[in-house]
């Protein structure tokens, strides 16, 4: 079996800043994988860096079997997507949430919008009324179901997750974290999220990489970092930053 | 630590009772907090609730940062015997920041972006202290040491683009205890944060709070954050007070809100799928 995303020895530098540093990652097909890291440490670099939002400087990723070149092609966009961090920022501020859905469709030529939109409305939880909303009238957890939305009406088979409910209530948070699980269940997805929170990656993923400077740390599986089985120090460390506050 | 044995709870700091605030809309009068009520001693006070349930605007409300279109009223809004709905202006002024302080959220927005923070941190110690420019400087400098700045002298100088949020966040943290507060209110002061950085951020708060025995009111959406740092914990939802309760009686929570806030966090070590939701009833509300 080809793995959905591979990566071996990525290098990302900024003018002279590595943020990457020879990171190796793979994916499985149909796999729910974390990446987790304080800020600066490289995780949302390196979902940039799939899609060629940042410029990579030696390695090479493959998705699907596919090595990709400098460029993406649209074939690509069809079958990776992504949501990003912040709800607020991420949707245009005057295009109904209509206007949002068709773009996708629009630039790849797709001839079944109707049902299409319809029907990515309805797998996110929002009804009919939501289509001819705009983003301010909408709150942040329906904003993000929006972008998931967005996200799955090319019908994808990966989906790129930067810190999807960092900027949510812990209530709200819930309710995205279910819906995640529910459209991967049911489209089959491959997942790579990005969080700083242990708990998060734990609940929704099987297997995790622990980055720190540009740097895997270490690879675990989600039971093995739930059984308090970790090698390195800094894991350690966030997993007791993870348990929250205690009096010293 | 010594913070919960010598806590100071005789005296009530702080009264609040049937507090409101309603903001005009063009579609008509919102209400954003609706008749709170708690009063606060030299403890901690955690006051929770998700986004909207009116949290920020009573500590606002208490600080007196209402923004000028909307309006206040309670019985009895009371800050050490002082009434603070009916002083003037320039009274107000001269508690804020001196002896009412407030942390907010994110240190990128809050700080003064062309000015570096040690002359933010002077700035507020001169305008409360008749204190000599040497004086002033030396005792920010004393003050970052205390919020673990290691290199205080370098980061005086510095403007806070320069500085990581974590840092920032300290910076903000010295800056309003510089005054010597006696009831400090924080407004998700590490939600910005990254999870290790947090935890730092939170002891020197506990520090300097038990230290210093000032009033804190905590407010956050994370429940179990305030639960593990707090000894008291006011629940709001819809701008009303749901319930209150002791934070080591949290496991005990009656209301039905206050549970599911509990419950619906992803936690290491408990597999639940799909994670539990929270409900919300309209009689809650009412």
């Amino acid at each position: 079996m080809t793995a959905a995303i591979a990566i071996e020895g990525l290098e990302v530098v900024f003018d002279r800043f590595r943020a990457l540093k020879g990171v190796n990652l793979e994916v499985r097909e149909g796999e729910s994988y974390g990446l987790v890291g304080e800020s600066g440490s490289g995780k949302s670099t390196l979902l940039k860096a799939i899609t060629g939002l940042a410029p990579v400087a030696a390695g090479t990723i493959a998705v699907n079997g596919r090595t990709l070149g400098k460029t993406r092609d649209k074939a690509f966009f069809r079958g990776v997507q992504m949501v990003f961090q912040d709800p607020y920022g991420s949707l245009h501020p005057r295009q109904t949430v209509d206007r949002l859905l068709q773009e996708p469709l629009a630039i790849h030529g797709i001839q079944d919008g109707e049902k299409r939109i319809e029907r990515a409305l309805d797998e996110v939880g929002l009804g009919k009324g939501f289509r001819f909303r705009y983003a301010h009238q909408l709150s942040g957890g329906q904003r993000q179901r929006v972008a998931i939305a967005r996200a799955l009406i090319l019908e994808p088979s990966i989906l790129l997750l930067d810190e999807p409910t960092s900027a949510l209530d812990a209530s709200v948070q819930a309710e995205v974290l279910n819906l995640l699980e529910e459209v991967r269940r049911r489209r089959k997805l491959t997942f790579l999220m990005v969080s700083h929170d242990l708990a998060i990656i734990t609940h929704m993923c099987e297997r995790l990489m622990v980055m720190q400077n540009g740097e895997a740390v270490e690879t675990l599986t989600a039971s093995q970092l739930i059984g308090h089985r970790v090698s390195e120090d800094y894991t350690r460390n966030l997993l007791r930053a993870s348990e929250g506050f205690v009096r010293a | 630590m010594s913070g919960n044995s010598d806590k100071q709870t005789k005296g009530t700091l702080l009264e609040v009772d049937d507090l409101r605030v309603t903001f005009p809309t063009r579609t008509g009068i919102v209400q954003a907090v609706r008749g709170v009520s708690f009063s606060l001693g030299r403890e901690r006070l955690g006051i929770v609730g998700e986004s909207g349930s009116g949290k920020s605007q009573t500590g606002r409300a208490i600080m007196g940062l209402t923004p000028p279109q909307a309006e206040v009223s309670a019985k009895k809004l009371c800050f050490d015997g002082i009434d603070l709905l009916s002083v003037s202006s320039s009274r107000r002024r001269a508690l804020r920041g001196n002896r009412i302080a407030m942390i907010l959220q994110d240190p990128k927005y809050s700080l003064d972006p062309v000015m570096t923070i040690g002359r933010q941190i002077v700035e507020t110690l001169r305008t409360h202290e008749k204190v000599g420019k040497a004086e002033a400087r030396e005792r920010a400098l004393e003050m970052l040491r205390a919020v673990q700045i290691r290199d205080p002298a370098r980061v005086f100088d510095l403007h806070p683009h320069e500085v990581s949020g974590g840092m920032g966040q300290r910076a903000m943290i010295a800056m309003m205890l510089i005054a010597g507060p006696e009831l400090m209110i924080a407004d998700e002061p590490t939600s910005a944060l990254d999870v290790t950085v947090q935890l730092d951020v939170l002891n020197i708060l506990d520090r300097l709070v038990a230290q210093r025995g000032m009033g804190l009111i905590f407010i956050s959406h994370d429940l179990r954050l305030v639960s593990s740092f707090c000894d008291r914990v006011v629940v709001m939802y819809a701008g009303k007070v749901v319930e209150q309760l002791k934070a080591s009686e949290l496991r005990e929570a009656k209301h039905p809100y206050t549970r599911g806030l509990l419950n619906c966090m992803p936690r290491i070590g408990f597999e639940r799928h799909p994670l539990p939701v929270l409900e919300r009833k309209p009689e809650w509300a009412a």
